[in-house]
């Protein structure tokens, strides 16, 4: 019998620990269990036997931590075989009478995934692959992932498996005491994702006893619509005479257990601590137990790495800002690639309170599919919303869902047999809830039941792909209302049946409606409240208006969806609040005295926000001084001033990095208005290009990000490479722009000898270029040593630098 | 056997935080940068520590410990009439690095700042535990010496993988180190120290 098919009928008993077991037999401290297999593959297949006999239905290959980055391909493949074949002959030779099957075991690679770490994505892909195909030649039953504490490794692993083998795969994470993976997630953003992506079996393993781990257990049961894992610890361990030992026994273990069992958990088992005592009292009690149904749960839900967004009555907001239709500085960013905007776009969404951020980056100058998976990437390492990818091409589309990390909200199919062959098997692939668009070849129907006969063919289709209901939301089109009177009604109409109807979750981009018309806010927010209160699940909309966010928490406030009104009342405030503070803290830290040359400085209102390091009120002064003056007069005569003052503190002393940094970040929001002021392409009023990076092989880039900044205020066109950034990739950038300066940081004595051959090749490729270096393993000799220009102490004394190189180009020129 | 150990937040060190972020004395405009930080990490950080004690050997040059054997000059003054030595890793948890990534991207004042917070969390919660350690280690008549960590003097930083090998650390607080021998999250430690019987 396969296992899928034993499943259905029967409780999964899985096998115990291992590590500790193997201590026991001789295993030393600190050593890889892995190479028992071949070392002493008695005692590994002893094991898997006395599993078999206590009653287990499935063991796991002692293949934990079995991977290309701890092992030499060649050994890799001989340790997976022989751990196969430990575990088949223990299979053979136990005489239990119940149905066996072997897993391979993977559990996670020990190291932390981009942006959190250094591995890449794809690298983590390939890493798992290699473990996956090892096992499947081996002929192992199924995958089992487990103790994966982070979702994106999570992601990586089960997209290898599922890419590489045909075998059920079943996933199990490590949770916190916290109902969290370590990187954040909870149990419903993790089930959303696992899902999505078509795991066989998700649950949890390790981390506790069955007692702590029931929460997040109850949680999955809560969510899930495929069957539910539990591996627990047997407790803690903890000192008793002398003797360290796990503090839940085999009985209170079995007890727990079952009581989740009963609850409806289907595949039962221990992790560490456990012993084969543990799972023969568990599968005697488990005799005869009813299986209690899986049913369907009929979520609509999308995920970040760290939350579930749920589509429900209580109306979710997806901002629409990050897209560059209409944005003139928003386009200007992208061709720029200045993501620092990009992200703070983001962000200010997020402040606002949106629940998920359209991602739309598509521009006919730039190559789509690789900003939209790079925009993505960003984002994600900034945001913890859940992201909608809003791309019409599919190639764009697969790049962002496969980075992406979570269940994405995917905008858009349509009715079209095109988009749908195109977006399903994407969606089937890497989950996702898709927002389907009521049109199709014929277009976009006059009528609301034509756009209701739409959505029904929509939805049949989905399902033939194995996607339902839940995985779709209802877009029945925003048209103007100026264009046709009844635009807005058929739009409603159609959005009511479906969703009341039909029973699915809808959705508009609200903004639309109001086309042509003046005074559009006072028409789009209407149409809103008319739609929200129609049954509208979700909407498009520009968090920035302040009348579209008081309908949203007007209308939940009506509608018993806010407990005392509480989020209306802080909305409130926060709104009447806002205006005005900026100014009184400038006010109240304004102590003038003639120590600082900050201090004899700020004569003018900008010049002493920016001094003071106050944002809101430097972008505020600056935008009134540009209702008369020229834009370059306000950055060379106010600007530039308060700038040079603060830096000379700085450097004497007298103000501290943190301050610097305000007034820099101060200025940073002058400039803001600044690029706002100057017409699109008379912008290049920078001194010259400097390339900036963190060495490849280091992580840290606060440092870097403060050089950026400061060369910025200053005027210098900076490209910033990152962090991690591999030699050929600054050469290459140095020579694209004929950069005259380039900036090299790294952190780590590690890192070092990255740095020294970046800076080696770029003086054979590059020789025009003055490269700094700095960091804090580095100082003048150093510098001197591995063959750099110069070594930045800090930040300003990079500027100076940059300024002086600046000038004897011009000089020259 | 390794044992794994959640803590509350402990205590807390403002001045700390201020030498971290390269700041002599307390200004109006940094410290209040100090309270929105202590605010938005509020909630967020958790506090790992995972730990065992092995005897410590002395064979001609060498210590010797677990997995571990060392000549360096630095542990033998370390661990000088120790008979045991506590080996332990420690994390404040990604989310730290999380806010870190964000504000140095967008507001590296703030970046810098919990920077340091984060810097002087992890230190707090290294002496919360040691502390405790010790406490333990008094009422069976030993005493806890100060802790070294891999990169202190001559103890080297390659030292790293064996101590992550030894305790575990991915899998029982989460930490993982990096081929360049980087630990993510970011403010974490791994140390060792000293035990030795009183009198």
């Amino acid at each position: 019998m396969n296992i899928t098919e034993y499943m259905k009928q029967n409780i999964l008993i899985l096998d115990g620990g291992m590590g500790t077991l193997l201590q026991q037999r001789g295993l030393p401290a600190g050593s890889r269990p892995e190479h028992f297999n071949i070392t002493h593959s008695s005692v590994v297949k002893d094991i898997h036997k006395a599993y078999f006999d206590a009653g287990s239905n499935v063991v796991n290959t002692n293949t934990f931590g079995a991977n290309i980055l701890s092992f030499e391909a060649g050994e890799l493949e001989k340790i997976i075989s022989a751990a196969c074949e430990n575990a088949f002959a223990a299979a053979k030779e136990s005489g239990a009478p119940q149905p066996k099957f072997v897993a391979l075991d993977i559990g996670p690679l020990g190291r932390l995934l981009k942006p959190l770490g250094s591995l890449d994505f794809e690298e983590a892909v390939s890493v798992f692959a290699e473990t996956v195909k090892a096992g499947c030649r081996c002929g192992v039953d199924l995958i089992m992932i487990e103790t994966v504490s982070d979702c994106y490794e999570t992601k990586a692993a089960l997209l290898a498996a599922k890419e590489n083998c045909d075998l059920p795969v079943f996933v199990s994470n490590a949770y916190g005491e916290d109902g969290k993976l370590m990187t954040g997630a909870d149990a419903a953003a993790m089930v959303a994702m696992l899902e999505g992506m078509g795991a066989d079996a998700i649950g949890v393993n390790c981390s506790f006893g069955p007692d702590r781990l029931a929460p997040v257990v109850r949680d999955y049961l809560k969510y899930a619509e495929v069957p539910v894992i539990m591996k627990a610890n047997a407790g803690l361990p903890h000192d008793e005479n002398g003797k360290t030992v796990y503090d839940i026994d085999a009985g209170e273990f079995t007890r727990q257990t079952k009581e989740l069992v009963l609850e409806g958990v289907r595949i039962a088992g221990g992790c560490c601590g456990t012993t084969p005592e543990y799972i023969r009292t568990l599968t005697e009690s488990l005799v005869g137990v009813p299986l209690k149904p899986i049913d369907k749960k009929n979520f609509t839900c999308v995920s970040s790495y760290t939350k579930a967004v749920f589509f429900s009555d209580d109306p979710v907001l997806i901002g629409e800002r990050i897209n560059p239709t209409g944005k003139k500085r928003f386009k200007q960013a992208l061709l720029e690639n200045d993501t620092d905007y990009i992200l703070s776009e983001g962000i200010r969404q997020q402040d606002s309170g949106v629940h998920i951020l359209d991602v739309n980056v598509g521009l006919p100058q730039l190559d789509e599919a690789s900003v939209l998976e790079n925009t993505v990437c960003e984002l994600q390492s900034v945001i913890d919303l859940p992201l909608e990818i809003d791309t019409s091409s599919a190639a764009a589309m697969e790049r962002a869902l496969r980075r992406y990390n979570g269940k994405a909200l995917i905008n858009s199919v349509n009715g079209k047999a095109e988009s749908m062959e195109s977006v399903f098997p994407l969606m089937k692939k890497y989950g996702g809830v898709a927002v389907a668009l009521t049109l199709d070849e014929n277009g976009i129907p006059g009528t609301a039941e034509g756009r209701v006969e739409i959505a029904k063919k929509i939805l049949k289709t989905a399902e033939k792909y194995g996607i339902s209901k839940k995985d779709l939301v209802f877009d029945t089109l925003t048209m103007a209302v100026s264009a046709d009177g009844q635009a807005a009604r058929v739009t409603l109409d159609a959005m009511k049946t479906i969703r009341r109807e039909m029973g699915a979750h809808t959705l508009l981009g609200v903004s639309n409606v109001s086309f042509g018309l003046p005074e559009r806010g006072a028409i789009g927010s209407t149409f809103f409240a008319q739609a929200l209160e129609n049954g509208l699940s979700g909407a498009i909309m520009n968090p920035f208006s302040a009348e579209m966010m008081t309908v949203y928490h007007s209308y939940r406030a009506l509608s018993g969806l806010d407990e005392n009104c509480a989020d209306y009342i802080s909305y409130m405030s926060s709104r009447t609040a806002a205006p005005g503070s900026a100014y009184e803290t400038a006010e109240k830290a304004y102590v003038p005295s003639a120590e600082k040359a900050s201090e004899a400085a700020d004569t003018t209102p900008l010049r002493r926000a920016v001094c003071k390091g106050l944002k809101e009120l430097a972008a505020k002064e600056c935008a009134k001084l540009l209702e008369h003056a020229e834009p370059m007069t306000v950055v060379t005569g106010e600007i530039i001033p308060a700038l040079d003052a603060v830096g000379a503190d700085y450097e004497a002393g007298r103000l501290y990095l943190p301050q610097l940094l305000m007034s820099a970040e101060a200025a940073k929001a002058a400039f803001e208005q600044i690029k706002k002021a100057v017409p699109a392409g008379r912008g290049g009023s920078s001194k010259c290009t400097f390339v900036l990076a963190t060495v490849h092989g280091d992580v840290h880039d606060i440092g870097k990000n403060i050089v950026k900044l400061l060369l910025e205020n200053y005027g210098f066109d900076v490209k910033d490479l990152g962090k991690d950034v591999p030699e050929e990739d600054v050469v290459r950038a140095v020579v694209k722009y004929h950069a005259p300066l380039a900036g090299l940081s790294a952190l780590m004595t590690t890192t070092v000898p990255a740095m020294e051959n970046t800076v080696r090749l770029l003086h054979e490729r590059a020789p025009w270029c003055r490269v700094i270096v700095g960091g804090a393993v580095l100082n003048e000799d150093y510098a001197k040593k591995i063959g750099a220009d110069a070594y930045g102490r800090d930040a300003m004394d990079t500027v100076r630098y940059a300024e002086k190189i600046y000038g004897e180009i011009s000089r020259d020129k | 056997m390794i044992r794994q150990k959640s803590f509350d937040a402990p205590p807390f060190s403002r001045r700390e935080v201020f030498r971290y972020a390269g700041c002599k004395t307390e200004t109006e405009e940094v410290s209040s940068l100090v309270d929105k930080c202590c605010e938005e990490t509020e909630g967020r950080l958790s506090y790992r520590v995972c730990y065992d004690i092995y005897d410590l050997r002395r064979d001609g040059d060498f210590l010797s410990f677990a997995n571990i054997n060392t000549d360096s000059n630095t542990l033998k003054t370390a661990f000088k009439g120790c008979h045991a030595v506590l080996v332990f890793g420690a994390t404040v948890g990604a989310e730290m690095d999380r806010l870190i990534l964000k504000y140095s991207r967008l507001e590296p004042s703030k970046a810098l700042i919990m920077q340091a917070l984060g810097a002087e969390r992890i230190e707090s919660l290294c002496d919360a535990f040691c502390r405790e350690t010790a406490e333990k280690l008094v009422r069976q008549g030993k005493t806890l010496m100060p802790r070294v960590s891999p990169g202190y003097g001559d103890i080297p930083l390659t030292m790293q993988k064996e101590l992550f090998a030894l305790l575990d650390c991915p899998r029982k607080i989460g930490l993982t180190l990096s081929d360049q021998l980087i630990m993510s999250p970011s403010k974490s430690v791994t140390a060792l120290a000293g035990i030795k019987y009183d009198g």
